[in-house]
């Protein structure tokens, strides 16, 4: 078979003098060919294998489907931050329950990490011997023992610490605390309580490009501005202000001890405290290595440096060490966000009700829908990553090192 | 590279593409392996409770041995599962057990929507309430606004959502997935009330700290109908798990005993012959050997006996026969003929 090509048309001055071949052989139509064959055959299997396996459902007698969403759950939930009503919500509610309560815990419980993660890891460093000792016994300890144990030596030493609702502690108008949970008042907004609110969000809106012009003066003039405290001060004063001249419209509800446990105000259950604990003292044991690693690898010319220039300790940390430290700890960070988002799937163990727990867990059992509801909520918790991913990709770009 | 796809492919494919036969002839593969893989409870006593050295014994777990014993004429020729609440019935489904004996309630959609088949019931349960006697409750009706402590994946949610909605009382729900943190949430003070089987109340109070101070409140919300399940299409080893129940129920009817079953085996009523198979071909048509009624009943006894063990009167639970007394003294286990 011969491959030679005397057609006359490829003839034109090509730069490449590579004999004409066939198109089969052609390296680069060739990885095409084989990218689309592959493409193929794995949505074909794809499709075989979802069509086979709904075949051996029915087969089996199981029943399948998503129609189930629109069911009515008719079990309670013990924390929800949207309407849910045992009598007429659905699954799919129930679905979106779980979702928030998974999201307010990892949230809650990335704030605190972070927080208690950064100050053992700049204690850690620190030349105080007993405070970078005690660093030091909090970061072995914890990261050390098994987190679902840590959870449940926090729940029941949360519940075990708190009273009866009977004999609870109440602290008047900042609401009862007891082992039924902490029971906080709740504010009651009036009307006109939305122009506070916008005046809130001018006053952000302000703050920010105050920041910005004092930071593009100093840069040029090298005259600073106390830009924080100024900005401060609006987001305080100004919906305060608004807040009085519009009446002052809000009220709470404060609540009241009731025949088993109060009733009224907003509910934190025991639950959702233990696990943010854990879950915060767990994932900040890990972010106070990252945070230390991050610092040290700052070389220690940078600081003395700085002090040459005649920054003291404080500033230094603040303006040279930590923006680059900051650059080795985001990555990494990011990943003990996302152990502590999947991590928070652990709370099923303490009755927490977020997603593993109400949708894969009970509705799973009513339905008996595994593959519908396991499969939606492994979605979940990847879209949850991946956009947490994306996020503090995002934010790692605004930091990296850019070279001037 | 392109033979790691292939391979990838392949195993994918198999996978995705594995028969639904499989689980066809679950008697034949039991024989094959020589044991019945029987899925119980982490621990309920009464029920299906391993001991320090993890022999489980219980009512659940005899009606395995009476499966093994029908078998292999061996009551021992089982291994047990614990499953929760929640794992139970994907166990049951995806074949990791033969037959499922967790004092499960039979329901419609779990009979229907599960692709599972309950093979009767071994024990009629209802749900109850229990509370600490220090607080004074003596009905359920007292408890609008209490905590409820619970386990998930069970009939149980639901049913106390439905009785604290018709008498319009509220309550909060506190579900965890194993009964083990049940009893200890209970027991630290999180709940006012746990709620499940009442069978169930008195075997978890067992392990609370101090027994005596937690009672059991008069009423019973629902009907739990606790009974042996398994997989659905496999018609001859639904048989075989219904008869077991059934020949012991028959045999506290007929009066055999654990020890007396060769001398009785050898006397004239014909119903005896018929389920202790010296009498009539009852073994063939479930793939058994005639004795196979014989072997039951040498394993675990008969149904009384199986309970009085396990649960009466004399053991820690203390329950009395009520509703699973037999038929023939006012209660409810009825055994369909052997002929
Ligand atoms: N019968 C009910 C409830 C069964 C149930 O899970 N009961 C709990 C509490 S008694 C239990 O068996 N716990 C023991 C365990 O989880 O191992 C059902 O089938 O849904």
């Amino acid at each position: 078979m011969a491959v030679t090509d005397v057609t006359p048309n490829g003839a034109g001055g090509d730069d490449d003098q590579a004999p004409r071949v066939a198109l089969l052989n052609n390296p680069e139509i060739r990885g095409w060919i084989f990218q689309i064959v592959l493409a193929i055959l794995i949505v074909y299997l794809v499709y075989a294998g979802w069509s086979n396996m709904n075949a051996n459902l029915q087969a089996a007698g199981i029943a399948s489907g998503w129609a189930f969403l629109g069911n009515n759950a008719g079990f309670a939930i013990s924390q929800s931050l949207i309407e849910y009503s045992q009598a007429s919500s659905s699954y799919g509610r129930v679905y979106v329950i779980g979702l928030l309560n998974t999201l307010i815990i990892a949230f809650f419980g990335i704030i605190f990490a972070t927080i208690i993660g950064f100050l053992m890891g700049v204690a850690r460093l620190s030349k105080n011997w007993l405070v970078s000792r005690l660093a030091t016994v909090y970061v072995e300890a914890l990261r050390n023992i098994p987190l679902l144990l840590q959870i449940f030596i926090w729940y029941f030493g949360v519940l075990r610490l708190l009273p009866q609702p009977r004999q609870g502690f109440d602290f008047g108008f900042l609401g009862l605390l007891n082992n039924r949970g902490y029971f906080a008042p709740k504010p009651v907004w009036g009307d006109g309580a939305e122009f506070t609110l916008y005046a809130f969000i001018i006053a952000c809106i302000a703050a920010w490009a105050l920041g910005r012009w004092a930071r593009a003066r100093q840069m040029a003039t090298g005259q600073t501005f106390p830009a924080f405290w100024t900005g401060f001060g609006m987001i305080v004063f100004l919906p305060l202000a608004v807040f009085v001249i519009t009446g002052s419209p809000l009220s709470w509800d404060i609540p009241v001890m009731g025949g088993f446990r109060p009733s009224g105000g907003m509910t934190v259950i025991p639950e959702f405290i233990a696990m943010l604990v854990a879950l915060a003292m767990y994932t900040a044991a890990f972010i106070a290595e990252i945070v230390r690693a991050g610092i040290l690898a700052v070389s220690r010319g940078q600081t003395e440096a700085a002090n040459a220039l005649g920054l003291r300790s404080g500033p230094t940390l603040r303006l040279v060490v930590i923006p680059q430290a900051l650059r080795i700890i985001i990555p990494p960070l990011t990943s003990q966000y996302l152990n502590l988002t999947k991590n928070s799937s652990l709370a099923v163990a303490i009755a927490y009700p977020e997603l593993t727990s109400v949708f894969a867990g009970t509705a799973l059992n009513q339905t008996g829908q595994a593959v519908e509801i396991i499969s939606l909520t492994m979605l979940t918790y990847l879209t949850i990553s991946l956009l947490t991913s994306l996020f503090m990709n995002w934010y790692n770009s605004r930091v990296a090192l850019v070279e001037r | 590279m392109k033979k790691l796809i292939l391979t990838s492919a392949l195993g994918a494919a198999a996978v995705a593409f594995a028969g639904s036969a499989a689980f066809a002839a679950t008697l034949d593969d039991v024989k094959a392996k020589g044991f019945v893989q029987c899925g119980v409870s982490q621990g309920l006593p009464g029920f299906s409770n391993p001991d320090a050295d993890g022999n489980w014994s219980g009512l659940d777990v005899d009606l395995c041995r009476g499966v093994a014993a029908a078998i292999f004429g061996d009551g021992e020729a089982v291994k047990f599962t614990p499953l929760s609440a929640k794992e139970r019935f994907t166990a049951l489904q995806s074949g990791e057990i033969d037959v499922l004996s967790r004092n499960t309630t039979w329901t419609m959609s779990r009979d229907t929507q599960l692709g599972l088949n309950f093979a009767g019931v071994n024990y009629y349960d209802g749900q109850g309430f229990m509370v600490r006697t220090s607080m004074n409750i003596n009905s359920a009706l007292e408890l609008s606004g209490a905590s409820v402590c619970t386990n998930t994946g069970t009939t149980t949610e639901l049913n106390v959502a439905d009785y604290f909605r018709a008498n319009n009382m509220e309550y909060e729900l506190v579900a965890f997935e194993k009964a083990d943190e049940v009893v200890a949430a209970y027991d630290a003070g999180r709940c006012d009330v746990y709620t499940t089987d009442q069978s169930g109340l008195y075997a978890q109070r067992l392990k609370l700290t101090d027994p005596g101070e937690h009672k059991v409140l008069p009423e019973i919300i629902s009907k739990e109908p606790l009974g042996p399940v398994v997989r659905q299409g496999d018609d001859q080893w639904f048989n075989l798990v219904k008869w077991v129940h059934i020949a012991t129920v028959n045999a506290e009817e007929l009066g055999v005993t654990q020890a007396n079953v060769d001398e009785m085996m050898a006397g004239d009523n014909p119903s005896v012959k018929r389920l202790l198979g010296s009498e009539g071909e009852f073994g063939s048509a479930i793939g058994l050997e005639n004795d196979w009624g014989a072997n039951v009943i040498k394993a675990v006894g008969n149904y009384g006996e199986i309970f009085d063990r396990n649960v009466g009167p004399d053991t820690p639970l203390g329950i009395a026969r009520g509703v699973n007394a037999l038929w023939s003294k006012g209660g409810l286990m009825y055994g369909p003929p052997i002929r």
